[in-house]
């Protein structure tokens, strides 16, 4: 059974194919790696299938019901959710507002409740603050729970928004770079993360550059070059691909050993 | 028991309303208290907009002379108590708000500014050049509330501006009660993470259109109820309740004391309501001190007066 279908997805800037012809399918609790040099078209990809853009052709599946162009608020509904390569944390909020926050579709209620403040609405955020608290100690920031959120460092904020993205109760994660600029320690914490939420049947879609990681923690990996894929398949298979080789490091290349 | 800073807020907001008429020595300082506080109750609507949902209206004064003129016609026209007027003048602001806020809001940034500030200006005209209905550039007449009489009822013994001063901090309290409430809670929440990041929050389910127009909707019936209240307590209006100076007035209250801040904007609303009244040899020069403030506060202090301060002495506590 598989969560997420692609196929043949495309889209255009101009007159440039940022994306053309991807289709991969990714099944619940499997690690799905999307790599590829830099400018391989992996963001876009992302933004297309959390419906940030609308592709100019192709199909997106979820769960058997075509989601291609569906906007970014109702996927989040059917259970999709992301973070963002370049950090898009609310960084005027607390670490913990910002988890509460990620519950949106839960947590949401009435404006009229809002603004009296009714005890449901007080319950609701009470409970969401309770869950956002878990969550919180689970990327190991429950200290940081009060604190404005521009004030904490980089490796942390990736963590934070880790944080937010699982408080939607996805069913299929979108992790963009979860691991750049994060050091050996950190990426480490965050390997056992990803490969944790991924125990639990949460299907995930991940965008890396660090290979170790990649290779390390992915069931299945598709590599981009110029916007199109040029392999999909099992670690091994594509640590040994040449084509794959020759992406990343032109043709000049003079071993196969660098990917690892 | 530690006190949430809502409670503090409405703790501290509701010992300067009663403490500040200790200071006053005449029956017009009163007026002058329930002025700032109807500016106060509009620009704690701005503060959802601006502050919370991150979204810029400089029209807002349209829907305080929809208030306004609410006030002033319904009773007049329909017979409706100037109290039911005030309301129906709210629902009125409300539902003009929900329908030019669907396209207006697609718009961000300066765009979003000019639209409002045209939706602003279309009101003032009509109000101004419907002159057989308002009575145009001249203004007209309103009913009284008849607080006064209500006071007189109780055996309450206060003068009118009295009356209006009381009145209008209650109102005001409950203002700030309404948007502290919104501040924390999950609508809240979903405002203030649009404005930080509009994608982020989208693709955490937030349907960014109907949550920014949320918030414009309640701005603009606290914009209106304040119209509606000047305009009793004035007695009186013009089409400048409407103008694009009143706008802008607003716009700096908000901004002086602090965009986010429910306190922020009682404090800026007082500064800048009580300056003029000071420094009425100026008053040729409002539009231009309104402007200076607007710039040095944005290049000094862009977080506003009241947030810049509380941090400078945060630091100099941790020192």
């Amino acid at each position: 059974m598989t969560l997420m279908t692609v196929e043949g997805l495309g889209i255009d800037f101009g007159g440039v194919r940022a994306v053309d012809a991807v289709g991969f399918a990714v099944k619940p609790g499997e690690i799905v790696s999307v790599i590829g040099p830099n400018g391989a078209g992996k963001t876009t990809l992302f933004n297309i299938l959390s419906g940030v853009y609308r592709p100019d052709r192709g199909r997106v599946m979820l769960d058997g019901m075509d989601v291609t162009a569906m906007a970014p608020h109702r996927l989040a509904a059917l259970g999709l959710s992301r973070t963002f390569q370049n950090l898009q944390v609310y960084l005027q909020m607390t670490a913990l507002e910002n988890v509460m926050a990620g519950r949106h579709l839960a947590e949401r209620c009435s404006v009229i409740a809002d603004l009296l403040g009714l005890p449901a609405s007080r319950r609701r955020t009470r409970e969401t603050a309770d869950i956002a608290r878990g969550l919180l100690a689970r990327v190991h920031l429950e200290r940081a729970a009060e604190r404005e959120a521009s004030s904490l460092s980089y490796g942390a904020l990736k963590r934070l928004e880790i944080a937010r993205a699982l408080a939607a109760q996805p069913r299929l994660l979108l992790l963009d770079e979860p691991a750049a600029g994060c050091n050996a320690v950190e990426t480490e914490e965050i390997d056992a993360l990803i490969a944790e939420i991924a125990a639990e049947g949460v299907a995930i879609l991940l965008v890396e550059h660090d290979m170790k990681l990649v290779m390390k923690i992915s069931n299945h990996i598709v590599v981009l070059d110029h916007g199109e894929k040029i392999a999909e398949g099992a670690p091994a298979e594509i640590s040994q691909n040449p084509r794959v080789i020759e992406a990343y490091l032109g043709t000049q290349a003079e071993g196969g050993h660098a990917l690892c | 028991m530690r006190l949430s800073p809502r409670t503090w807020t409405l703790i501290i907001l509701a010992v300067l309303i009663a403490l500040a008429p200790v200071t006053f020595p005449s029956a017009f300082y009163f007026r002058i208290g329930a002025l700032i506080f109807v500016n106060g109750l509009a620009v704690i609507g701005l503060v959802i907009l601006f502050g919370y949902a991150g979204q810029i209206s400089l029209g807002h004064a349209g829907f305080a002379g929809i208030g306004a003129y609410s006030a002033a016609l319904m009773p007049m026209h329909l017979g409706l108590h100037p109290a039911l007027a005030l309301f129906a003048g709210a629902v009125l602001s409300g539902g003009l708000a929900f329908l030019i806020g669907r396209p207006i809001l697609r718009l961000k940034g300066h765009y979003l500014a000019v639209a409002t500030l045209g939706f602003g200006i279309l009101v003032f005209i009509v109000l101004n050049n419907e002159a057989q209905l308002t009575g145009g550039p001249d203004g007209m007449a309103v009913e009284d509330l008849g607080l006064r009489a209500v006071s007189d009822a109780l055996g309450l013994g206060l003068r009118t501006a009295e009356v209006w001063y009381w009145f209008m901090g209650l109102v005001l309290l409950l203002g700030a009660f309404l948007a502290l409430n919104l501040h924390t809670s999950p609508t809240g929440r979903s405002l203030r993470s649009l404005h930080n990041s509009e994608v982020a929050a989208r693709t955490l389910g937030v349907d960014v259109v109907r949550y920014k127009l949320t918030a414009f909707v309640i701005s603009a019936v606290y914009a209106s109820l304040a119209g509606s209240l000047q305009a009793l307590l004035n007695g009186f209006v013009t089409p400048d309740v409407a103008g694009f100076l009143h706008s802008i007035e607003w716009v700096t209250m908000a901004v002086l004391g602090g965009a986010a801040t429910v306190l922020g904007a009682v404090f800026g609303a007082t500064i800048l309501t009580a300056l003029p009244q000071a420094l009425t040899v100026f008053q040729e020069y409002e539009h231009l001190l309104l402007g200076l403030i607007i710039m040095l506060v944005m290049i000094f202090l862009p977080a506003g007066l009241l947030p810049s301060l509380g941090k400078t002495l945060r630091q100099g506590e941790s020192i």
